[in-house]
């Protein structure tokens, strides 16, 4: 075999970006004090950038397997990928002062940003077991040593102390799922598995048992109802630059992993696995915008607002067809899209000894902050699916999908508590809007830097329905299931 | 009986003995001692196995780097063995029943008919001219070279977040900076004091004027 056969540049955005990481810990430390956090901030977000533009233009029609069979490259994992580096970049330019004020914006704070992409990166164009799991804790790894750098606060230490171990146990659950896989198929390639699994009866014990396996550990990791509780806890306890981090880029490779290993590998067992995720995704629904009404504390919220949204999620997921599973592609791109948008809001509004964290602090908003207080109303509408926001047309799409496979008493409830929903997304308007502001509450929006700001406008114009970037992603997802499936 | 059934028992029961030393023996750093002959006795039961490489790996990595940080952490702890010991008595009954029900779950696992030598009979060797630490070395290197290398940068991440979990500098902390102490000049360190000639004269002592 020749170096060409290898399609090594299928890989090339993982290997820009793990390299600039390893120069930005070394840079870092050969930097004077003062010059430290402009460049290494500066080269971080370039690489995430240069890293989009190496996906665009590398993109792949058809679909390419790569470096021995570890590696595919199709339109799913482009798209991933390209959604994946921008949505960090700009996660990290919001979290920007949000992260110096606390002292926590150092050079192993933005390499491990860029190796957690790394492996997010890996784990949607994994097409090996080994791949996926690598680039899973890869990701995991890095996330955990995020929250726990701010050491001084009992909040992130507990936050990633539970993370880290609910998130082991997790991998413990998925690898030992994985290694029946292997025992039973006798490969570790997910086509391979594939072909494999369609050769046995849908009732066979091991099969059964692997396959619950790789749901919860996979549940586990998307936070699902009943495999939530650290959810809550992660969202409220980490720094909140880390939680934008966290809540929006790897719901996108979340879903990739679940495309591939569920719905590709054992589809099969569609049968089999679609009456567990009706079961999942009607409790998440259910229980997570139940429980988000009883919240003060705004990322306690969002933390059972993003379960319910998980929900949502899985309900595309378990169409178990191309238009189910371009509806939930769809789903997790406008989720992170929009995470992305209210916790750059959160972000751009606390400022130093100041967490913007309880739904008090938002009272009166649009007084001190009209524009802010705006596009947090977009936001929020956008959460609650409420037409001229992109918002409903994801909800839309995985409600169509639902009843077209001939499910409608699941789009009932599931419909049902959207309206429950809708209301404590509403009282964050009301909030904002209707009350009187605190006095104690400080503004300090006009020291946020502008680049943030104009960032976030974008992002609040990027959530009005009417832009035809939505059509255009909508179609591209479509396109891409449908070469995945054939 | 063959000598590598010899080798295997000679081997066998030194491992076994090693092991039940390494939890009955009261002093720690014994104790990582006699895990060391453990782990070396499994050793050269793998290379009875023909798997050379791992073998060798074994001792390197584990006796060689593994045991002898923990015989350094060992050493370097204050660890109060009587205390470690208090609660034997208390978790015996636990730690009884738990070792009963595995005793039982190997015995049917090992009396199911389906490791007995019939069914699991002797693998064929390899000829002299297969080395398995090359067989090892290609599969790594080519197949799953891609792995290996996410790998690598796995255990990077892993060092980089154990360093900067770890090392802050606290202010009540005393550090050497050497850069410091070389720079330092005469006047810092040394103080020219100008005062009057004392006399022997015990008496004189306490007057100044």
């Amino acid at each position: 075999m020749r170096l060409s056969d290898l399609q090594i540049w299928t890989i090339t955005p993982e290997i820009i970006v793990a390299i600039m990481a390893c120069a930005i810990l070394m840079i870092d430390v050969a930097m004077p004090e003062r010059a430290r956090k402009t460049i290494g901030f500066g080269l971080t977000v370039s690489t995430l950038l240069l890293a989009a533009i190496a996906v665009v233009v590398g993109q792949d029609a058809g679909y390419t397997i790569g470096l021995y069979g570890l590696v595919v490259q199709d339109r799913v994992s482009d798209i991933a990928k390209l959604g994946i580096c921008l949505i960090t970049a700009v996660a990290l330019v919001y979290g920007r002062s949000y992260t110096e004020e606390r002292n926590l914006l150092r050079g192993e704070f933005l390499a491990l940003a860029l190796f957690g992409t790394v492996g997010m990166m890996v784990m949607v164009s994994a097409n090996h077991l080994i791949t996926l799991y690598i680039g899973l804790e890869l990701f995991s790894l890095c996330l955990y040593a995020l929250i726990a750098l701010h050491r001084d606060s009992a909040e992130a230490t507990e936050a990633a102390m539970k993370y880290f171990v609910l998130g082991a146990l997790a991998s413990g659950i998925l690898l030992y799922a994985m290694s029946l896989l292997y025992g039973l198929t006798g490969t570790l390639e997910l086509a391979g598995i594939r072909q494999s699994v369609s050769g046995f009866s849908a009732d066979d014990l091991p099969l059964a048992v692997a396959l619950i396996l790789v749901i919860v550990g996979l549940l586990f990791k998307l936070g699902a109802v009943p495999f939530h509780m650290w959810v809550p806890d992660v969202y409220a306890g980490s720094p909140t630059s880390v939680t934008a981090y966290l809540a929006s880029a790897p719901k996108i490779a979340a879903f990739v992993i679940i495309l591939r290993l569920l719905a590709i590998s054992l589809e099969p067992l569609l049968e089999v696995w679609q009456d567990m995720l009706i079961a999942v995704a009607l409790l998440s629904i259910g229980f997570g915008n139940l429980v988000a009404i009883a919240q003060r504390n705004m990322k306690r919220m969002l933390a059972y607002s993003t379960i319910s949204h998980m929900g949502f999620f899985l309900l595309g997921i378990l169409s178990g067809d191309s238009v189910g599973y371009s509806a939930a592609m769809l789903y997790a791109v406008i989720h992170a899209v929009v995470s992305l948008g209210v916790f750059g809001c959160i972000l751009h509004f606390s400022g130093e000894g100041f967490e913007a964290d309880q739904l008090d602090d938002y009272r009166g908003l649009s007084k001190t902050d009209p524009w802010l207080a705006f596009l947090m109303l977009l936001f929020m509408l956008s959460l609650a699916g409420v037409p001229p926001t992109v918002g409903f047309y994801a909800k839309l799409s995985v409600f169509q999908a639902v009843i077209g496979a001939g499910l409608l008493w699941v789009a009932v409830p599931a419909a049902l508590f959207v309206v429950v929903g809708a209301f404590y997304y509403l009282r964050v308007v009301k909030l904002m809007y209707f009350d009187e502001p605190v006095a104690k509450t400080p503004v300090r929006s006009s020291a946020a830097p502008l680049e943030s700001r104009a960032l976030l406008t974008v992002n609040g114009l990027l959530i009005i329905g009417i832009m035809p970037w939505i059509g255009v992603i909508a179609e591209a997802c479509r396109n891409a299931i449908l070469l995945v499936g054939s | 009986m063959s000598f590598l059934q010899f080798a295997f028992y000679f081997f066998a029961m030194i491992l076994i003995g090693a092991a039940a030393r390494v939890v009955t023996v009261r002093n720690p750093v014994k104790a990582a001692l006699y895990l060391v002959l453990a782990f070396f006795s499994a050793a050269c039961i793998w290379i009875t196995l023909e798997a050379e490489f791992l073998a060798i790996v074994l001792v390197l990595v584990y006796v060689g780097a593994v045991m002898v940080l923990f015989l350094f952490v060992v050493m370097m702890l204050d660890i109060d063995v009587a205390r470690l010991r208090e609660g034997f008595a208390r978790y015996l009954p636990v730690g009884a029943v738990v070792a009963a029900v595995m005793v039982i779950e190997l015995g049917v696992v090992l009396t199911s008919g389906r490791f007995d030598l019939e069914s699991m009979p002797r693998p064929s060797g390899h000829g002299q001219d297969y080395s398995n630490t090359r067989e090892v070395g290609l599969l790594l290197y080519t197949d799953y070279v891609y792995a290996f290398e996410l790998a690598a940068v796995l255990l990077l991440v892993a060092i980089v977040a154990a360093i900067v979990l770890t090392l802050r500098r606290r202010p009540t902390t005393l550090y050497q900076s050497p850069a410091r102490q070389v720079r330092v000049t005469k006047a810092e360190r040394l103080r020219v004091v100008q005062m009057p000639s004392e006399s022997r004269n015990k008496e004189n002592q306490g007057d100044p004027s």
